[in-house]
């Protein structure tokens, strides 16, 4: 579902220029559970941020698939020589964010933060009450639905937030440290959220420092200095790829 | 994105953060506050300077002594090289094309009654004055209509003075004491407010012959001319300096104001209150101007993570721009509402106050204090919402 060949991404970083991307190279299967781990700086969120379409790589190329498509490398659309305005719609359609911190809209309720994909969208308010109820209940939040995002626990922010991500039934999920700003608790009915829509068939993939949140992850990647390093196959308990 | 749903999105911006709408309406609403009220007390002083000046009838000619050679700037007021008589007056109520005549002779002097005196303006005049300047008598009787030259112990006072000299007591009858002499109050005068610089309300009019021989002198201070049609008026104006060049010994020594001319002579000092409005008007929409861009500058950068978070929930670049400056502008529109219906309420209740005055908003600073304010709002809300709109998402939401 996902192809990526030959990325490279430089920031400036002062005047020292940052490789934060440096050929990465990157295969991923619908249905698949990644993890991307590694130390500060090493570009795991770059490249979070360019598989999700927040940011554009210097050269390389990115095919993602729409949803609905065959799985065939024919329906795969390069998304780099896409305009800003493209990225935007295929965001919106096909692709679920979760951030470390939160970024709920604090005047609107947690069932308006959900509802607030499809507003944009301009879906119509019946069809959007259809879709919105089943969401509220899967995440428990029947009796938060109309509190502002400061009534609610972190937990509680974070699985609006993952609702949000998930209303527009995208086939790609990614987020980016969802647990980080969470206690241990909290965090662990996260990820269980998380890995439940991942056994819906959502493509899941996690950015952490965790390690044990890293480590539940059926495929992990780690990352340094702008380059895969690791890319490890954890339930058939061997490397798929060791670069470097 | 559906427009009901823009306009709800909007609304809940504005409602839901009812502290941070305040201030910015608050804000707004002072800048064109600002504009409408003080162009409304400027306008509102310009018409009473205008209205001062127009006191003279159009058609009216004024006669007054002395010449000015040099065009242009204030005719003079007093002095002269030489009187107008009594007889001068006469033979100029005799011109065709003259309805009526006021000689006029003023001077201040002391009016007493009974133990009580003032320092009063004294008008020495004649029956046809009260029509030209429309005065209107709320007891007794004006000036009756005799002979220009006889003197007659009567006189007719304004409200003012009727009450400062006589409180509550009927005045009509009464004898005044004026400087060694005496006259009886025959009349007493309407409100009539100010006008050249006269209060009537506090004078004292008597036959001009009496107010003659009160301050020893032979010259009128102006004759004023009503003239029949106002077609005929140069031509009269003309008219009138030949007869008195005539009975000057071939000098002119005298000056006829119309009323055009006198409107024109203060054309100058009406410029300069005019031009002075549109500076006041202008200064207070700069400052409108800046309070609003300010305004709008800061709630849209702090909401710069919003607009990062809205592309990456798959808003179109036009999208959040049409979000945020229809935001500004619903904002600006309700603040500039505001603001108008303040300083007309305001300016309403001062004219109140002086009933004199009329203090009206001129209608382009209404139109032009809203226009400025969308102008502000919608370039500076464009500008940082297409600033934020075009960055990387990524970059918006850090």
């Amino acid at each position: 579902m996902i192809a990526v060949t030959q990325v490279n991404k430089t920031f400036l970083l002062g005047d020292q220029p940052v490789h934060a991307l440096n050929n990465v190279e990157l295969n991923i299967q619908a249905g698949e559970y990644l993890s991307i781990m590694g130390p500060s700086g090493s570009g795991k969120s770059t490249l979070l941020n360019m598989l999700g379409l927040l940011d554009v790589p210097d050269d390389g190329e990115y095919w993602l698939q729409e949803n609905g498509s065959e799985i065939t490398k024919a329906s795969l659309v390069d998304t780099v020589p896409m305009d800003e305005e493209d990225r935007a719609r295929f965001r919106r359609d096909h692709i679920g964010f979760v951030f470390q911190s939160y970024h709920l809209i604090p005047r609107l309720t947690a069932a308006e933060n959900i509802e607030l994909p499809l507003v944009l969208a301009g879906v119509p308010p019946k069809e959007r009450e259809k879709r919105l109820a089943p969401i509220i209940k899967r995440l428990g939040l029947e009796e938060r639905a109309g509190h502002l995002p400061n009534q609610l626990s972190g937990g509680q922010r974070q699985r609006v937030a993952i609702g949000r991500a998930i209303i527009m039934r995208p086939k790609l999920l990614l987020a980016d440290e969802p647990t980080g700003n969470l206690d241990s608790h909290s965090g662990a009915e996260v990820v269980e959220l998380l890995e439940e829509l991942n056994a819906d068939g959502i493509t899941l993939i996690v950015v952490t420092h965790d390690a044990d949140l890293g480590a539940r992850a059926k495929r992990k990647i780690r990352m340094v200095d702008g380059k895969i390093v690791l890319d490890q196959l954890t339930a058939d308990s061997h490397t798929v790829t060791e670069a470097g | 994105m559906r427009w009901q749903d823009q306009w709800q999105f909007n609304l809940r911006v504005l409602l839901r953060q009812r502290f941070r709408t305040l201030m910015q309406l608050i804000a707004m609403s002072i800048g064109v506050f600002a504009v409408v009220l003080l162009t409304g007390l400027g306008e509102g002083g310009r018409q009473f300077v205008m209205a001062e000046f127009s006191v003279l009838g159009k058609d009216t000619l004024l006669v007054i002594p002395g010449r000015k050679e040099t065009s242009g700037g204030m005719p003079p007021l007093t002095g002269g090289t030489r009187d107008i008589t009594l007889q001068d007056a006469q033979s100029l109520a005799r011109l065709r094309n003259v309805e009526g005549i006021a000689a006029l002779v003023v001077g201040k002097a002391e009016v007493s009654y009974g133990g009580r005196n003032r320092e009063s303006l004294v008008m020495g005049a004649n029956a046809d004055f009260f029509s030209i300047r429309n005065l209107q008598v709320q007891q007794g009787q004006m000036l009756p209509d005799m002979p220009l030259d006889q003197a007659r112990p009567i006189c007719v006072i304004g409200p003012t003075l009727k009450r400062e000299l006589f409180s509550a007591q009927p005045a009509l009858g009464q004898w005044l004491k004026i400087t060694g002499s005496r006259c009886q109050v025959i009349g007493i005068l309407a409100d009539s407010g100010t006008g050249l610089g006269f209060d009537m309300n506090s004078s004292l009019i008597m036959p001009v012959a009496s107010s003659m021989q009160l301050f020893n002198t032979q010259g009128l201070y102006r004759i004023m001319v009503d003239v029949r049609s106002v077609s005929s008026m140069t031509q009269l104006a003309r008219q009138i300096e030949q007869v008195m060049q005539q009975r000057h010994e071939g000098q002119l020594d005298i000056t006829v104001i119309t009323p055009a001319s006198v409107l024109s002579a203060f054309d100058d000092i009406l410029a300069v209150i005019t031009l002075a409005i549109a500076g006041i008007g202008g200064i207070s929409l700069f400052v409108a101007g800046i309070l609003i861009m300010n305004m709008t500058l800061i709630s849209i950068s702090q909401r710069t993570a919003e607009i990062g978070l809205l592309k990456a929930l798959g808003a179109s670049s036009r999208e959040v721009r049409l979000l945020f400056v229809s935001e500004a502008l619903m904002l600006c529109l309700a603040g500039a509402i505001l603001g108008i219906t303040c300083a007309e309420l305001l300016l309403w209740l001062v004219s109140m106050q002086f009933n004199d005055l009329l203090f009206i908003a001129p209608w382009w600073a209404s139109i032009l204090a809203l226009l400025v304010a969308l102008g502000c709002g919608f370039i500076f809300s464009w500008l940082p919402a297409n600033k934020a709109a075009s960055l990387p998402p990524v970059e918006a939401l850090r």
